[in-house]
């Protein structure tokens, strides 16, 4: 609660207000070329990796599955270009460690035509044939987080789900992939959130943008006119203030309706379920056509890149082609970011692939850097500010000094280290220059560790 | 070619702890101005010599390494300003130096430098001031002497370790009263002198011996509660209550009690309340404990200003506050996300966009039971999900 807060009527207390550099609002989405040799982790989603089902030698076609899911919480994966597989085995992971991965070498001659995937008709298909549907494509959440779309919209049993939000905030700076796909892919998103609506029984659907891209909302609305009245239920585009982190479904659901989510519920508790704009409108893409997910939109940006923009990109895509193609001198790239620089993670090496969970590629410059991480480190001196930016209401101040002592028990218990999904408002508004949100991280960490221990002894 | 790898969020907002000091000081200038402009050469020095005795103690610790920061981040201007103004103008420049040495000294290195303070260093100074040089700082001069400019009070050029000389006789050489050398709190504590509403928000009429101006101190504060520097929950708590507490007392017995606007705008409160309880190192961070701490402030201050034998309250009603700031911040944890009373009950705000159940939804089924951890419980059983509906 700030002193203005009152009068400008914001949709969730607290956040943050970064600067926005959508540097590539405007421009339209191209496509990358296709790389010589794509590497496909197993791993690129939450959940089990699946278990890969071609072998070393063999030629793959695009859109070929070439890996299968091996649980419920795992999807399969198709190859991105026509060719052959390479190797299987490790290569270097977004995360640092080296993670297994396909590495398949792309057919110079091939038109790179999706051939595999037969187009189908899903118009009378129940929610169970939707969802089996939406599996095989491989969906993962498109938004960053990389959870498996099937089992995002699986209802449980005992729920009921009445309305189906459509995340299309965007609310890291940078990043526009999603904004450029509502613009340009708006009928494909209809159709997405349609099927989403068959599969949940949601009866109705709202897009939540956020009031810096009303073009999209416009988009949107104009697909919708076009369509006429839908069986589904009642679709409605709807704009929400800019703030960082509207784009988590906590806040959105806050912003729209006005609800918290009970502490360590989901949104389903509410009869909701939350899926983002780039996951829909990608479904809206590939079921009609009966194909699996082989490519994503993703931005290329930041101050080190000379072409900016929003890029078709090949799944597997290794980000040193990337900034060859986008133009990001290696000398001047001093940290590239996959994700958003607000909660993205900076690349251990530029030979680590594009995933379906990388929404973004931001380049950032030594002098742009220099800003921010290089300050000094001042002890805590108590400025509230992390307080007064929190979205979860929590006390990043008391967590970071107990995170200093390592008193990591009491942070979970008193404090609710737990409520804490690293949206990164603390250590961006600390004047003392803090990481907290890393202190929060090796915390949660720690017992994660402690409680599997527990469990096991 | 070599890509770094840092921690999420890569980017920094620009405010910084030297950014927050160097604001804090910028406000004051104004605050020091006029107070320089009232008592001349004599309040000059002493914001002077304060400051330097500050720094030059900051830079004595941060040298020897037993204190955080350094004084390249402005927190000991703050310090040595703040002292200054909370002191008398003519106040014995060696007595001030010695004030500026305890503050930093035991107000700050003691407990580890910027940030671990536990009271604020000026207050601490001050107190030591109070404690030891009890005659000096209850001689006020007045302001706005003629030839201010020119001339020391004598009292400022004391030789290191004497006790200043008398002033009386230097103020009957210019034709003004004892009085002229009080404070409006101890004129009326101890005289029954009540000053006036010009005199105590300009003091441009007459010699009174009135601190910094307290509306510029108020212009200066909300500047900086503006730009979020300082918390305006803070001042607003401490004048809220003790104005609350000073209306009251003043109702039941109007001819024993000032009136509370006498009592919000003399002595330092003002100053204490825009400048000194916002320390942050030593202040609540919740909101809540905010105001819990400033209306524990504004009480202890008229407490202490009605029934003590002190004319003025609102030093140690801030250091006693900043003693019980971690036991108010412990009560006051702000209530996490979700962990509210709205939250359980699943009552939406008011002024949502939309309503949270679609009108064609029964409640009951809206209200379903749903577990916790959907996909663990309700796992369903691979051959279950792969055999096709039977009913269509």
């Amino acid at each position: 609660m700030r002193l203005l807060s009152y009068f400008r009527g914001e949709a969730f207390q607290r956040g943050v207000h970064p600067p926005q550099c959508k540097l590539t609002a405007r421009t339209k989405i191209r496509r990358l070329p296709f790389p010589p040799r794509v590497i496909v982790p197993l791993s690129q989603h939450i959940g089990k990796p699946p278990r890969p089902i071609v072998r070393v030698g063999e030629e793959v076609v695009r859109g070929q599955p070439i890996a299968k899911a091996d649980d419920w919480l795992s999807v399969p994966h198709h190859a991105p270009v026509t060719g052959v597989v390479e190797f299987i085995g490790l290569r270097p992971g977004m995360r640092g460690p080296w993670v297994e991965s396909i590495v398949i070498r792309a057919h110079p001659g091939a038109t790179q035509e999706d051939l595999w995937g037969q187009p189908r008709d899903l118009s009378n298909a129940s929610a169970q044939d939707l969802l089996q549907a939406i599996w095989d494509t491989g969906m993962v959440g498109l938004g960053g987080a990389a959870f498996p779309t099937h089992a995002k919209l699986t209802v449980p049993s005992q729920a009921k789900v009445h309305t189906l939000v459509v995340n299309g905030c965007e609310c890291e700076p940078y990043l526009t992939c999603d904004h450029r796909v509502m613009v340009e892919q708006a009928d494909d998103l209809v159709e997405g959130i349609r099927y989403a609506m068959r599969a949940t029984g949601a009866q109705r659907a709202i897009v939540g943008i956020e009031d810096n891209k009303p073009d999209a909302a416009d988009a949107i609305r104009a697909a919708l006119a076009r369509r006429g009245p839908l069986p589904e239920g009642e679709i409605h585009a709807e704009l929400v203030p800019t703030k960082y982190p509207q784009g988590s479904e906590k806040m959105l659901i806050m912003a729209l309706f006005g609800v918290e989510i009970p502490a360590g519920g989901l949104p389903v508790s509410l009869g909701m379920v939350v899926n983002n704009v780039g996951t829909l409108a990608a479904l809206g893409q590939l079921l009609p056509r009966g194909r699996g997910l082989t490519e994503r939109v993703v931005t290329i940006t930041g101050p080190g890149v000379a072409r900016p923009g929003d890029y078709i990109v090949p799944l597997g895509t290794p980000l040193r082609f990337i900034l060859d193609y986008a133009g990001a001198p290696e000398a001047q790239a001093k940290e590239v970011i996959l994700g958003g620089p607000m909660m993205g993670q900076a690349a251990a090496s530029l030979d680590v692939p594009v995933t379906k969970g990388i929404s973004g590629v931001v380049v950032l410059r030594g002098e742009d850097i220099a800003l921010g991480a290089d300050r000094k480190i001042y002890p805590c001196i108590k400025c509230a500010e992390c307080v007064e930016s929190c979205p979860m209401g929590l006390n990043p101040s008391m967590l970071g000094m107990l995170a200093a002592k390592r008193e990591y028990d009491l942070m979970g218990e008193q404090y609710h280290l737990g409520e804490c999904f690293e949206c990164g408002c603390c250590s961006y508004v600390c004047p003392s220059n803090i990481p907290l949100v890393q202190q929060f991280r090796v915390a949660k960490q720690i017992l994660r560790e402690k409680a599997a221990a527990a469990k096991s002894s | 070619m070599t890509i770094e790898i840092r921690s999420a969020p890569h980017i920094k907002a620009p405010r910084s702890v030297p950014t927050i000091m160097r604001h804090v000081v910028w406000s004051l200038v104004p605050v020091c101005a006029f107070f320089v402009y009232q008592y001349g050469l004599s309040a000059l020095a002493s914001l002077l010599v304060v400051t330097a005795s500050c720094l030059a103690t900051e830079r004595l610790f941060v040298r020897t390494g037993t204190q955080a920061g350094d004084i390249g981040d402005f927190s000991a201007v703050i310090t040595g300003l703040l002292l200054a103004l909370s002191l008398p103008p003519a106040f014995p420049l060696w007595m001030g130096a010695v004030a500026g040495f305890v503050a930093i000294a035991l107000g700050k290195a003691l407990t580890g430098g910027i940030g671990f303070n536990v009271f604020n260093p000026a207050l601490v100074g001050r107190a030591f001031a109070q404690a030891a040089f009890p005659q000096a700082i209850a001689t006020y001069s007045p302001s706005f002497l003629p030839g201010r400019f020119t001339e020391f009070v004598p009292s400022s050029l004391a030789w290191p370790l004497m006790q200043p000389a008398d002033l009386m006789p230097w103020l009957k050489e210019r034709q003004l009263d004892a009085l002229a050398a009080a404070t409006p709190l101890a004129k009326w504590k101890f005289e029954g002198v009540l000053a006036g509403a010009e005199e105590l928000l300009t003091s441009l009429s007459g010699h009174m011996a009135v601190g910094p101006s307290p509306l510029l101190i108020l212009l200066c504060g909300s500047y900086l509660a503006f730009r979020r520097f300082l918390d305006w929950r803070i001042p607003a708590a401490i004048l809220g209550s003790a104005g609350l507490t000073a209306w009251l007392l003043f109702a039941l017995s109007p001819e024993r009690f000032p009136n509370p606007f006498f009592m919000l705008f003399s002595g330092g409160l003002i100053l204490g309340a825009v400048y000194m309880a916002t320390d942050m190192a030593t202040s609540p961070v919740t909101p809540k404990g905010m105001w819990l701490y400033g209306a524990l402030i504004g009480l202890l201050t008229v407490i202490i200003r009605y029934y003590s034998g002190l004319p003025e309250g609102v030093m140690y009603a801030i250091l006693l506050a900043n003693a019980a700031t971690p036991l108010i911040e412990k009560v006051t944890q702000p209530t996490p996300f979700g962990k509210s009373a709205l939250a359980r009950l699943g009552q939406a705000k008011r002024g949502a966009s939309y309503p949270l159940h679609p009108g064609y939804i029964s409640r009951e089924e809206a209200h379903a039971v749903t577990p916790k951890k959907r996909f663990l419980r309700n796992k369903p059983k691979p051959e279950e999900r792969r055999k096709p509906e039977k009913s269509s």
